[in-house]
């Protein structure tokens, strides 16, 4: 009997949704605002606008069961300013994440820096006597791992873009 | 020629076919207001606060089918109009919110008057639009409108600064507005509606269940002949009340915590369960654990996400409620002898033993007016053909039980917000599209209370609807719950000073008559609806605490229902 309640129980997933939306004033907004009325989880949202000035694309990540992930999609698809919506996780697809970070790098600490730094292929691209700023991209676990290997070090400040995320292969979003 | 941007707004409502807008002056509209002096092809409607206005507008939508338009001025004009946008929005009703707002220089400016409109109406409409240049005004109201009517409906605000109304441009109207980022057509897929055919015909104990969408979607025709092509039972939603006739004896009344015994119990016993234009709303399901345990779920709606967003259906089909049906009962045309006649024949039998529960009965000997009695002599006197507005509580349920609606938008109530103070100036809007048919707001002492100043809108514009105020000195419907679920403890729901209302009405330059025993409300409706050009407003002191039954409690399914 307890296996097959286990069984039923809704699985979490963590979802990566992909929007095109018209880039106007308060469309932004519509997207956040429907996720805090409906009580839905946003774990990073970005957004900025494509080659094409009227559009703006947006890459958010939920996290949550098949059926709400799909309530999502469809809450989302509703909004006006919506044009297209692709739930990635769907599909093969990449994702990349930018993290900048300012740590202490004192003595011996820069060169192990820049030692780690090799190893995540990121780039040291500030520094000044006491501190290094530096970058990598990559996909979340590598980012996640990126932050480890740096535990032990003073970090002063940390900021991570958000994951952006396109499908593979040769077709596009619209 | 160049127009003003207020001159235009009054051309796009022309284009719009629009012949009234209600509304309230205020700083941020003068220009707006100065262009509706200088016109008459558009009347406006003057209300009393701007709530009274956009649930007047509502009910004028729901009454016609056409949107219904609102004109109020920025800060409080617009966050007054707030409840009102709110309450067309979770009922689905096209309307059309033009908010004035503070002069573009000065938004964001913590000025006079200055709320942000559209941040605020974000979570309650449709979309919203907030017009920064006078060569957009034309186009947002084209596009406005649009997004407002086609699809699921629902409202639309438009915010306009100041300056823009006064600035002069050419106008044109567009014939027509694509927006690539909004497609309300949608063609139902035709593979789900032949499976959805099979599943209707091999059905043993099936239940049509009927909602709101049917009404908005002008789909009561094709639902009519599709029930009737397949005799089954059919239960309609809060909404959907005269999609199909209460008197036809497929019919088997509202369901949900209100709901007939027969209904309920023939939702939770069903094997097949055929929702249209329905979404499943909690007052609807009950307990969704305990929600019709064996039916497969056929749902057909025009708003995808409404599709399998409280209970997981088997069949959806998403489109229009008319193409759909249309479709469907061309193919029952021939399938619709092939159902399974002696399982239909013993599901009737089950259902009518049901229906001998006659769970609707009430003390129809007592002296004390019972507020049940009132709504049966009002369909009486009115020959169950009027215009019905409601407020919120029990004397909502008692109407959508006892008056027994046979025809679509008759029946204009605040549903899914449960907006009180709604029905009054619902009426009133109802009133002024069908001057010549009779519209009574069944209200009670708390509800009336809310909105009550737009009885000085009624004088002006000549507006004689009729009040049916079923007075028992409490908000009858926290106090059922107060006597059920907290031990009689009746917190705050009596009033210790109410007013005389027929002094009231009579101040207000209306006809007020109280009414006080049983005997005497058959001849107080006659002689209020003889009075063909005066608002009457009857003050029925009714049985203090009457419930509604049945009812289903919170946490509990639809076949759990506490009877009289």
């Amino acid at each position: 009997m307890v296996y097959e309640e286990n069984k039923t129980e809704a699985v979490e997933m963590r979802h990566i949704i992909s929007i095109l939306l018209e880039n106007e004033a308060g469309a932004l907004s519509r997207v956040a605002g429907l996720f805090s009325a409906r009580a839905y989880n946003i774990e990073s949202l970005t957004v900025a606008p494509t080659d094409d000035p009227s559009l703006s694309r947006m890459t958010l990540v939920t996290t949550g069961t098949d059926e709400i992930v799909e309530q999502v999609c469809k809450q989302l698809n509703k909004l006006v300013d919506v044009v297209k919506l692709v739930n990635l996780t769907d599909d093969v697809h990449v994702e990349r994440e930018l993290i900048l970070i300012k740590l202490v790098a004192e003595d011996e600490r820069r060169d192990e820096v820049k030692r780690i730094m090799d190893i995540f292929h990121g780039h040291v691209i500030d520094m000044t006597d006491t501190t290094y700023t530096v970058e990598v991209t990559g996909d979340s676990e590598k980012i996640d791992a990126v932050l480890k290997a740096l535990e032990h070090i003073t970090m002063l400040e940390v900021v991570r873009s958000g994951q952006l995320g396109m499908a593979r292969g040769d077709k596009g979003i619209v | 020629m160049e127009l003003t941007g207020a001159e235009i707004i009054i051309e796009c409502l022309k284009a719009e076919d629009i012949d009234y807008v209600f509304g309230y002056p205020g700083g941020a509209v003068l220009h707006i207001y100065d262009a509706f002096y200088k016109q008459d092809d558009v009347q406006h409607i003057l209300v009393r606060h701007e709530q009274g206005a956009t649930h007047a507008a509502d009910g004028y939508a729901r009454a016609t089918g056409k949107p219904g338009v609102v004109l109020v001025t920025s800060g409080p004009g617009a966050t007054n109009a707030v409840t009102g946008i709110a309450t067309a929005y979770m009922d689905s009703i096209p309307m059309i919110v033009i908010t004035g707002q503070v002069p573009k220089h000065l938004i964001g400016n913590d000025a006079f008057q200055e709320v942000d409109s559209v941040g605020i109406t974000r979570p309650i409409v449709k979309h919203n639009f907030l017009i920064n240049d006078v060569n957009d005004i034309a186009e947002t109201f084209k596009k406005a409108f649009y997004v407002a009517t086609t699809g699921r409906p629902g409202p639309v605000v438009i915010d306009i600064p100041k300056d823009i109304t006064a600035e002069k441009v050419a106008f044109e109207y567009p014939s027509e507005i694509n927006m690539r980022s909004y497609n309300p057509a949608v063609v139902a897929d035709e593979g789900q509606i032949k499976k959805a055919v099979e599943l209707m015909v091999k059905a043993e104990r099936p239940m049509i269940y009927s909602g709101g969408g049917v009404i908005i979607g002008n789909g009561s025709e094709q639902l009519r002949t599709f029930t009737r092509s397949l005799g089954y039972p059919i239960t309609q939603t809060l909404m959907g009340l005269g999609a199909f006739p209460a008197s036809d004896p497929l019919s088997v009344g509202m369901l949900g915590m209100h709901g007939t015994y027969e209904a309920n119990m023939g939702m939770h016993h069903s094997d097949l369960l055929i929702a249209i234009g329905a979404r499943f709303d909690d007052r609807v399901t009950g307990a969704l654990e305990k929600f019709c345990p064996d039916a497969k779920i056929i749902h057909i709606d025009i708003d995808p996400a409404s599709i399998s967003k409280n209970v997981k259906v088997d069949v959806p089909i998403v489109g229009e409620v008319t193409q759909v049906l249309d479709a469907v009962n061309a193919l029952l045309e021939k399938a619709a002898e092939k159902t399974n006649k002696g399982a239909i024949e013993k599901w009737w039998a089950q259902i009518n033993e049901w229906r001998a529960q006659d769970c609707l009965k009430y003390d129809r000997e007592s002296e004390i007016i019972k507020p049940q009695f009132v709504i049966e002599e009002l369909h009486k006197v009115t020959n169950g053909d009027a215009y019905i507005t409601s407020d919120v509580g029990q004397h909502q349920m008692f109407a959508a039980q006892y008056y027994g609606f046979d025809k679509p938008r008759r029946w204009i109530n605040s549903g899914g917000l449960g907006t009180m103070g709604f029905g009054l100036p619902a009426a009133l809007g109802v009133k002024l599209a069908f001057p010549n048919e009779e519209v009574a707001c069944i209200t009670g002492e708390s509800s009336i209370q809310m909105c009550l100043q737009e009885l000085s809108t009624c004088k002006q514009y000549g507006l004689p609807i009729k009040i049916i105020n079923l007075n028992n000195g409490y908000m009858g419907m926290v106090r059922q719950w107060q006597e059920f679920f907290y031990e009689k403890r009746y917190a705050m729901s009596y009033f210790d000073a109410l007013p005389d209302f027929v002094a009231l009405a009579e101040s207000y330059g209306h006809v007020g008559i109280k009414v006080e025993k049983t005997a005497d409300v058959r001849p107080a409706l006659e002689e209020a609806f003889k009075q063909k050009d005066r608002l009457v407003f009857l003050d029925f002191i009714t049985d203090r605490e009457e419930n509604v039954y049945p009812m289903i409690p919170s946490g509990a399914g639809l076949n759990e229902m506490i009877l009289v």
